[in-house]
């Protein structure tokens, strides 16, 4: 009877005491943020331009997370981004919708500086602060901190703001994939 | 004899030095307009000192270092700057480049020149700020600033590499044989700055001219010169160390963490050069061979038009392209209108007869050739799978960037397939997503303050208007109460007029902006109310206190209102009293820095009861003050 009772009793110890472990390191050691709307974020190309109807990029990862929005709602990212996100969320790629915006080159706002009248509106538009400009003041882009949402250019009343590919310069210059050079057969070769 | 060592894989392909290097080093002619590109070694770009239109001597510093890896560029002879505009860049991208653009003046009128004499006094800290000066970077192809690689000291063993290992190049050979107490001089600076135990010069055994000629400078110096095997790529400063040493540099590790440091030997002269006759980097030695009736080497200035160069060397009529560099780890030069660089240690023309165009590739046979051959024992066939799957992940895990791109895979592919040329379209693929990802972090970080920004902001404001309420509130109770005065019965009574204002503006600003705009409108009213009842509250302390100064006496007043007075006063004074001792309340609130407290609804609802009855009060107070008055007013007539 004693055994039985010191087995009980050694069980119930234990499990307390591990009930203890356990209780203290899910305090301790507690994830505070979701990790998974991290992980999203970190995929999601940041130009927080609000294409998929979420006010930024963070705001669309939560609804990833959340399952509330499909993974197709990114042309920044392209079908690239897609395809991570799909391999991320467990779900089958899924290309972009076909009203739905599509992906383009990447480019980088110019302010033409003539026209500009200084209204700062495109400065409380700019998700990022790469506009620098002051009231009645000439504005003019930060072409290394603009991410090419282009949410300066609704707003700007004399519409002088164009969107320019980023020229090619040896630092983001890129090897090509090889390729077989076609060369141009003469048609008597053909069998 | 010192044992050697071998390092895995290599090939041997056909040398063809011979051409090149059986005549002397000839001076090139001084060339009418010299294209300096700023892009002279690894990291940014030089930033120009000068002037267009600015008269320049030989070896005056033309551009100054940006950044760390950056170097110094000096005017390769005397000359005015004619323009700092774009030019053609020897690059495989073909993308022009920030170039000065020098006319020369014919003069060759150089700057004062001040050698470092007293070299061996001074510490390897002050060479090495002397050598960035001097702009000499690593002139072995990698154009890495050589004082970087200086910055260590009691070495193991200091490596100067004279292999020379890459087919058709022969211009260290020949600087070896014409010059070799010059390099030895320039062995010393570096030794003395590195404080190295042993000097190991490496040697190719392709070439015994240059042996010769090194060891009997070398002698006196007591530097040991070790004739290596002929095997490319010897010269690849990890597969020489592994040669003489025995060492293998692991992956991610750099020599010096071994004890072992590598220079070129013609980097080594220019350090010569610099210390000893202050002559900064402005030419260096290029092979000219190839496709070409005068296969020679040539000294010629930093800057010299390649087109002008290989006029030198009389180029073949069916020559097709010019390579820069060797035919195994070179690139074809897109404009021969581009300026010599300090990388450009060869240039190889190529004509169909004596480089027959590469086969079409066929597909991979998995024959293992490659992974024979590859000196860093790398995987070629699987990195060329991944890369040309653009599986750049996979190709990161298989060491892609251990690979020194030397192209001895590609040299012996059976399949003719041009592997160096998928592992840089990786390479740059996988620098290029780095960059990307570097700017949506940045993206990210300036968003989230923005965000940040906007909240606070937004916060301070509201602050700032709560802020500048109360103490007009304050202000306006403040000079009623001079006016009035300072009777001390009112003064309870003003003042919790005065907090019950303070509250309600307070409130007012606490309340959400937008709700705060539309609410703009009826700020007038209330400030007109607020304004009347102070009005009414001033003429009723004005009634009282000249009640008071009527003589009467205050403590036993006519029983049927002085009741009535005495009851007011306590109710009044009771008011007040909690008045205050809420507002002390909200106060302590307030200072406490709390943000919109953790139960918003109950709390803005408890305010909206608190403002409602301190409304209620406020009304009563000013009911009572007017009937008062009407008393008063009525007293003196009856």
């Amino acid at each position: 009877m004693s055994e039985l009772l010191i087995a009980v009793a050694l069980m119930l110890l234990l499990a307390l005491l591990l009930g203890a472990i356990l209780g203290y390191a899910s305090v301790r050691f507690r994830v505070k943020a979701d990790p998974l709307v991290d992980k999203i974020d970190a995929i999601l190309p940041q130009t927080q331009c609000g294409q998929c109807s979420h006010p930024g990029c963070r705001p669309y990862a939560e609804a990833l997370a959340a399952g509330s929005d499909d993974i197709n709602k990114c042309p920044p990212g392209g079908e690239d981004g897609i395809r991570k996100l799909a391999e991320l969320l467990g779900v089958e790629f899924k290309p972009f919708g076909e009203g739905a915006p599509q992906p383009k080159a990447k480019a980088v706002a110019l302010i033409d500086e003539a026209t500009c009248i200084g209204c700062t509106l495109c400065i409380q538009a700019c998700p990022v602060d790469a506009i620098l400009g002051a009231a009645k003041q000439m504005h003019t882009v930060i072409a290394s901190e603009c991410t090419g949402c282009e949410l300066c250019l609704a707003p700007c009343p004399v519409d002088c703001i164009r969107m320019i590919p980023p020229g090619s310069e040896l630092t983001n210059w890129k090897w090509r994939y090889p390729t077989i050079p076609i060369r141009n057969v003469s048609s008597g070769a053909k069998p | 004899m010192m044992p050697l060592f071998d390092f895995p894989g290599g090939i041997h392909p056909p040398e063809n030095k011979a051409q090149s290097s059986a005549t002397p080093i000839r001076q090139a002619p001084l060339p009418p307009q010299l294209h300096v590109a700023l892009r002279q070694s690894m990291g940014n770009a030089a930033r120009p000192c000068v002037a267009v239109g600015d008269r320049v001597a030989k070896g005056q510093l033309i551009a100054t270092a940006d950044g760390r890896l950056s170097a110094a560029v000096h005017a390769p002879t005397s000359a005015v700057v004619s323009a700092i505009a774009p030019q053609p860049f020897a690059h495989p991208s073909g993308l022009p480049e920030l170039a000065i653009t020098l006319d020369s003046d014919g003069e060759e009128r150089w700057i004062e020149r001040q050698p470092l004499h007293d070299w061996a006094q001074r510490s390897g800290a002050e060479i090495r700020d002397f050598l960035a000066q001097m702009g000499i970077v690593g002139l072995g192809g990698a154009v890495f600033p050589s004082h970087l690689k200086l910055g260590v000291s009691q070495l193991e063993t200091l490596v100067i590499n004279g292999a020379e290992c890459e087919p058709y190049i022969s211009c260290d050979d020949r600087l070896m044989r014409e010059r070799a107490d010059a390099i030895c001089d320039g062995i010393a600076v570096t030794h003395h700055a590195l404080q190295a135990r042993q000097v190991l010069i490496g040697i190719e055994d392709n070439k015994p001219q240059a042996i010769a000629a090194m060891q009997a400078a070398a002698a006196m110096h007591g530097y040991r010169v070790v004739a290596v095997p002929t095997k490319y790529p010897s010269g690849g400063a990890k597969q020489l160390i592994h040669v003489l040493t025995g060492k293998a540099i692991p992956h991610g590790v750099r020599a010096t963490e071994h004890g072992v440091q590598c220079f070129n030997v013609a980097t080594v002269y220019a350090i010569g050069r610099a210390v000893l006759h202050g002559e900064p980097l402005i030419s260096r030695i290029v092979t000219l061979t190839g496709a070409v009736d005068a296969a020679a080497n040539v000294e010629a200035l930093i800057g010299t038009p390649l087109a002008s160069l290989l006029a030198l060397a009389r180029p073949h009529h069916d020559s097709k392209e010019v390579v820069m560099g060797g035919p195994l780890m070179g690139f074809t030069l897109p404009d021969l209108a581009a300026g010599l660089t300090k990388a450009g240690n060869c240039l190889l023309v190529k004509s169909p007869a004596l480089f027959p165009p590469r086969p079409p590739a066929q597909p991979c046979i998995r024959c293992g050739d490659c992974a024979s051959a590859c000196p860093v024992s790398l995987q070629p066939m699987d990195l060329f799978w991944f890369a040309k799957a653009k599986n750049f992940d996979k190709a990161q895990q298989w060491q892609l960037f251990d690979c020194i791109e030397c192209g001895a895979c590609s040299y012996v592919c059976p399949s003719q397939i041009p592997l160096v040329d998928y592992y840089r379209f990786a390479k740059s693929e996988i620098w290029g997503a780095e960059r990307d990802k570097n700017a949506a972090n940045l993206a990210r970080q300036r968003h989230e303050f923005r965000q940040f920004r906007l909240q606070r902001d937004k916060t301070e404001k509201a602050q700032r208007l709560a802020d500048k309420a109360a103490q007009a509130a304050a202000r306006q109770a403040a000079s009623h109460s001079a006016a009035a005065n300072l009777a001390p019965a009112a003064d309870p009574k003003q003042a919790a007029i005065a907090a019950a204002m303070a509250r309600a503006a307070a409130q007012r600003e606490a309340a959400p902006l937008p709700e705060q705009h539309s609410s703009g409108l009826n700020d007038a009213k209330q400030a007109a109310i607020a304004a009347a009842m102070a009005r009414a509250a001033a003429r009723k302390t004005a009634a009282d206190e000249a009640k008071a100064a009527s003589g009467q006496p205050p403590t036993p007043p006519p029983q049927s209102s002085g009741l009535d007075d005495a009851k007011q006063a306590a109710i009044a004074a009771a008011m007040a009293r909690a008045a205050a001792r809420k507002n002390a309340a909200d106060e302590a609130k307030a200072a406490s820095g709390q943000p919109p407290s953790p139960t918003p609804q109950s709390s803005g609802l408890d305010d909206a009861k608190q403002a409602a009855i301190a409304a209620a009060m406020a009304r009563a107070a000013a009911r009572k003050a007017a009937a008062d008055q009407a008393k008063a007013n009525q007293q003196p007539d009856s």
